[in-house]
C-alpha cells in the first residue's frame, strides 16, 4: 500500500515509516478496508488542542517521540506473564506488542467448546469471512478519527471472539495484551461478536513489562446480538511512559445488554473513546469507568451513547481521581434520536482531586431530539471531606492513612462492579497501593 | 464509681474555644478520674457537643484560651490520631458513612493502628473476625454489618451501635459519648447502654453528653455538669439530672448551690 499520501504530516510519517507492508489477503471486502482506511489516514491530520474532542489532551509529546514497529516478539516465557493470569478465566488469548503468542494462549478450540471462536483474527479471518464481513470496520468509523484510521490501516492481528447462538460461556475470556519493546508501535484490533442469545464476560487487559515510551493503539468492536450479553472489563495499566489511545465501538441489537466497566491506571498520555449505539428496542448499556491517575499523567474518556431506537436503557457512572500533577478529563455524550421515546437514560460524573496542582475537566453532554424521555445526568468534582477525615483520625488512623483509605473507598465503587473476583481484588490491591502516600 | 485510688485523666482548666471567630466555649473547668461517669447536659447551644468536638481535636475549634491535660500531658500537643492512640475516643452524634470501605476493614485498620501504637500484635483478618464477632454480640449487632461499607445505610440506631462497638475494640482511657441516645428507641437505647456500662471499668472513664436524662437511666452517672452559655454552671449527682428532668433548665445557674467535691 501507497504511503505517500501522509507525506504532509511528519508525525504520521514517522509512525508509518518502516511499518511492514502488509500482505493482500485473499479477501477482497478487506483489502478495500485497508485501502479506505489507508486512504482515510492520509488526508486527516493529527488533532490539537484547537479541536474540539481533543481540547484538554496535548498530543504534542506523542510528535516530539519516534516510534518504530515492534521487532520480533522477544520469547517470553509463561513464568514472564503469569503474575497477569487471571484464575477464573480458562480462556486466554497473549499477544505481545500486538503479536500473537500462541504457546502463552488457551484458544477456545483447546477446551472443546463447541462453536465458540476464540483465537487471533489473522489466523481465522478467512475461514470465517463470512461471520466477520458484516462486523469488522462497520462500527469504529475512521472517516474523522486519525487514530481508528491508522489501525484499520494497519489491520492484521488482534482477539476474534465469536460466541454461537444462545451459548453462555463460563468462564471470562481473557485478552491480554502486554507491550515489551520500547519506542515500539502495535495497533492491536479486537472484534467481538455475541451471536443472538449468546452471554459472555470478556476482559481486555493492557499491561506492561516495559517503562520505556511506546503507543498502543487499539480498536475494539462489540457486536451484541438480539437478546444476547456482554460484559466487558477493560483495563489499561500501561507503562508510565506509554501512549495508550483505544477506541471502542459497540452495537446493540434488539433487547441486548452491554456491561461495560473500564479502569484506566497506566500511561502518559491515555485516551479512550466509547462509541455505543442502542440500536434496537429494549437494548441496555452500563457502562462505568474509573481513571486514577497520578504525577504527570493524563487520562482522557470521551463515551458516547447513542439512543437510536425506541426503549432503550442508559446508565452511566464515571469517576476520576487526579493528584500531583496529573489531568483527567471526561466528556460523555448521551444523544437521543427523534424516534427514541421512552429512553430511559441516566448519567454521572463523579471527580475527585488530590492536590492544588491536578486538573480535572469534565463535560456531561445530553442531546435529546424525543419528548418522551426520562433522562438525567449529573456532574461533581471535589476533594476529600474533611469530617470523614476527622472521623478516620478521631480513630487513631494518621492524616496520611485516612487520605488513602478515603480515596480508595471513592475508587473502589467502581472496581467493585467487576465481574471477575480475583481481578477485583487485584485492582483493589493496586489502587490500594497507588493510594498510598507517606 | 468514685474510688480511693483513681487517677486523674483528663484535667479542664478555664477552657474557651471559638468556631468562625465566634467564641463557644468561655471557660469550662472539669476534673475526671479514672472509674468515673460523667453526664454534661444542657441545651442546644449550650456549648456541650463542641466541648466534646474540642476535646477530640475537630479542627473547625480553635482553642481561644485555659488548658486539657489528658493524663498529665497537653492535649493540645497532639494532632486528632496521636489522641486517639493516647485513649481518646469521641462516639459520634452524627457518624460519617463511608461507602466503597468495608465495615469490617475499617474497623482492623482502627484496632491494628492502635495495638501496634501500644505495642501489641495486630489481627489478621480472620483472627479479627473472631475478636469483633465476640464484641459484637455485646451490642446484639448482626455480623453482616461487617461486610457493608462503614454505616453506609445503616439506621440511627445501627450507627450508634457500631460507635460502641469501636469503642470496645479500641478500649480507650477517655469515652465522650456526644448525644449517642439521641435517634435511639427504647430498646436500641437499653442495648447500647448496657454494652457501655460493660465497658466501663476502674481504670477508665466516660464522658456522657446529653441533652436527656433518659440514658441516664440505664447508666448511672457519678457526676452531672450542667452546660450553659459555654460553662459549666452546675454540677451534682445523678439526682441533678432527675431535677433537671422535672424542673427543666431555666433555674440552673440563677440559684447558687457549692458543687460537690470532685
Amino acid at each position: 500500500m501507497s504511503m505517500s499520501l501522509v507525506n504532509s504530516n511528519s508525525y504520521l510519517e514517522s509512525l508509518l515509516q518502516g511499518q511492514p507492508r502488509l500482505q493482500p489477503s485473499p479477501l477482497a471486502w478487506f483489502n478495500q478496508l485497508r485501502a479506505n482506511a489507508v486512504d482515510h489516514a492520509g488526508r486527516l491530520k493529527l488533532p490539537t488542542t484547537r479541536d474540539e474532542e481533543w481540547r484538554f489532551t496535548d498530543l504534542s509529546p506523542l510528535v516530539r517521540q519516534s516510534f518504530q514497529p515492534a521487532r520480533t516478539a522477544a520469547a517470553l516465557q509463561s513464568a514472564d506473564v503469569e503474575h497477569f493470569s487471571v484464575a477464573e478465566a480458562a480462556i486466554r488469548l497473549v499477544f505481545v506488542d500486538g503479536k500473537y503468542m500462541p504457546e502463552l494462549s488457551t484458544p477456545a478450540e483447546r477446551l472443546g467448546n463447541r462453536g465458540l471462536i476464540v483465537t487471533n483474527l489473522a489466523s481465522a479471518i478467512t475461514a470465517n469471512a463470512e461471520a466477520i464481513e458484516p462486523h469488522l470496520g462497520q462500527y469504529a468509523r475512521f472517516e474523522d478519527n486519525l487514530f481508528a484510521a491508522l489501525n484499520t490501516a494497519f489491520l492484521h492481528d488482534g482477539a476474534l471472539v465469536i460466541v454461537p447462538r444462545d451459548a453462555a460461556i463460563d468462564t471470562p475470556v481473557h485478552v491480554l495484551l502486554i507491550a515489551t519493546q520500547p519506542e515500539a508501535a502495535s495497533h492491536p484490533r479486537c472484534l467481538f461478536i455475541a451471536e443472538a442469545g449468546s452471554e459472555v464476560t470478556i476482559l481486555e487487559d493492557y499491561v506492561s513489562l516495559n517503562e520505556a515510551a511506546y503507543i498502543t493503539n487499539a480498536v475494539t468492536e462489540i457486536a451484541v446480538g438480539d437478546n444476547a450479553r456482554i460484559s466487558h472489563i477493560r483495563v489499561q495499566r500501561d507503562g508510565i511512559e506509554a501512549f495508550h489511545i483505544g477506541n471502542c465501538a459497540v452495537s446493540l441489537a434488539h433487547a441486548s445488554r452491554y456491561r461495560s466497566v473500564s479502569v484506566a491506571l497506566g500511561a502518559r498520555i491515555s485516551r479512550y473513546d466509547l462509541n455505543t449505539v442502542l440500536d434496537a428496542e429494549g437494548a441496555e448499556c452500563v457502562i462505568d469507568g474509573l481513571a486514577l491517575i497520578h504525577d504527570h499523567q493524563l487520562a482522557d474518556t470521551h463515551s458516547s451513547i447513542d439512543h437510536a431506537k425506541p426503549n432503550c436503557t442508559s446508565r452511566q457512572l464515571h469517576k476520576c481521581i487526579a493528584d500531583d500533577s496529573a489531568h483527567a478529563v471526561f466528556n460523555g455524550k448521551v444523544m437521543v434520536r427523534p424516534d427514541a421515546q421512552n429512553t430511559d437514560s441516566a448519567q454521572s460524573s463523579r471527580n475527585l482531586l488530590l492536590n492544588a496542582k491536578a486538573r480535572i475537566d469534565t463535560k456531561p453532554q445530553l442531546e435529546i431530539f424525543a419528548n418522551d424521555v426520562k433522562c438525567t445526568h449529573g456532574a461533581t468534582v471535589g476533594q476529600l471531606d474533611s469530617e470523614e477525615l476527622f472521623y478516620l483520625k478521631s480513630r487513631g488512623l494518621s492524616g496520611v492513612a485516612a487520605r488513602n483509605l478515603l480515596t480508595y473507598a471513592f475508587g473502589a465503587e467502581i472496581i467493585d462492579r467487576i465481574p471477575i473476583a480475583s481481578l477485583k481484588y487485584r485492582l483493589e490491591q493496586t489502587v490500594l497501593e497507588q493510594t498510598k502516600k507517606n | 464509681m468514685i474510688h480511693q485510688d483513681s487517677k486523674t485523666i483528663l484535667e479542664v482548666s478555664g477552657l474557651r474555644a471559638a468556631v468562625d471567630g465566634v467564641e463557644i466555649l468561655k471557660g469550662v473547668d472539669l476534673i475526671v478520674k479514672s472509674g468515673e461517669v460523667h453526664a454534661i447536659m444542657g441545651t442546644n447551644g449550650s456549648g456541650k457537643s463542641t466541648f466534646a468536638k474540642v476535646l477530640a481535636g475537630h479542627s473547625a475549634y480553635q482553642v481561644t484560651g485555659g488548658s486539657v491535660l489528658f493524663e498529665g500531658r497537653n492535649l493540645f500537643d497532639l494532632e486528632p490520631e496521636e489522641r486517639a492512640r493516647a485513649g481518646v475516643f469521641l462516639a459520634f452524634q452524627y457518624p460519617i458513612e463511608i461507602p466503597g470501605v468495608s465495615n469490617s476493614h475499617f474497623l482492623r485498620l482502627a484496632y491494628n493502628t492502635l495495638q501496634s501504637q501500644r505495642g501489641k500484635d495486630e489481627l489478621d483478618p480472620l483472627e479479627f473476625e473472631d475478636f469483633v464477632r465476640e464484641k459484637m454480640r455485646l451490642l446484639e449487632m448482626n455480623p453482616n454489618f461487617l461486610d457493608r461499607g462503614v454505616n453506609e445505610g445503616f439506621s440511627g440506631g445501627e450507627k450508634k451501635r457500631n460507635e460502641i462497638l469501636q469503642m470496645a475494640l479500641l478500649e480507650p482511657r477517655l469515652a465522650i459519648l456526644d448525644e449517642t441516645d439521641s435517634g435511639l428507641d427504647i430498646d436500641a437505647l437499653r442495648i447500647v447502654t448496657n454494652g457501655v456500662n460493660k465497658l466501663a471499668n476502674k481504670d477508665n472513664a466516660i464522658i456522657l453528653v446529653t441533652h436527656y436524662q433518659r440514658m441516664l437511666n440505664y447508666i448511672e452517672p457519678d457526676y452531672v455538669h450542667v452546660m450553659r452559655g459555654g460553662r459549666i454552671v452546675k454540677t451534682g449527682g445523678k439526682e441533678l439530672a432527675l431535677d433537671l428532668e422535672t424542673r427543666g433548665y431555666d433555674w440552673v445557674g440563677v440559684e447558687r448551690r457549692a458543687p460537690a467535691s470532685a
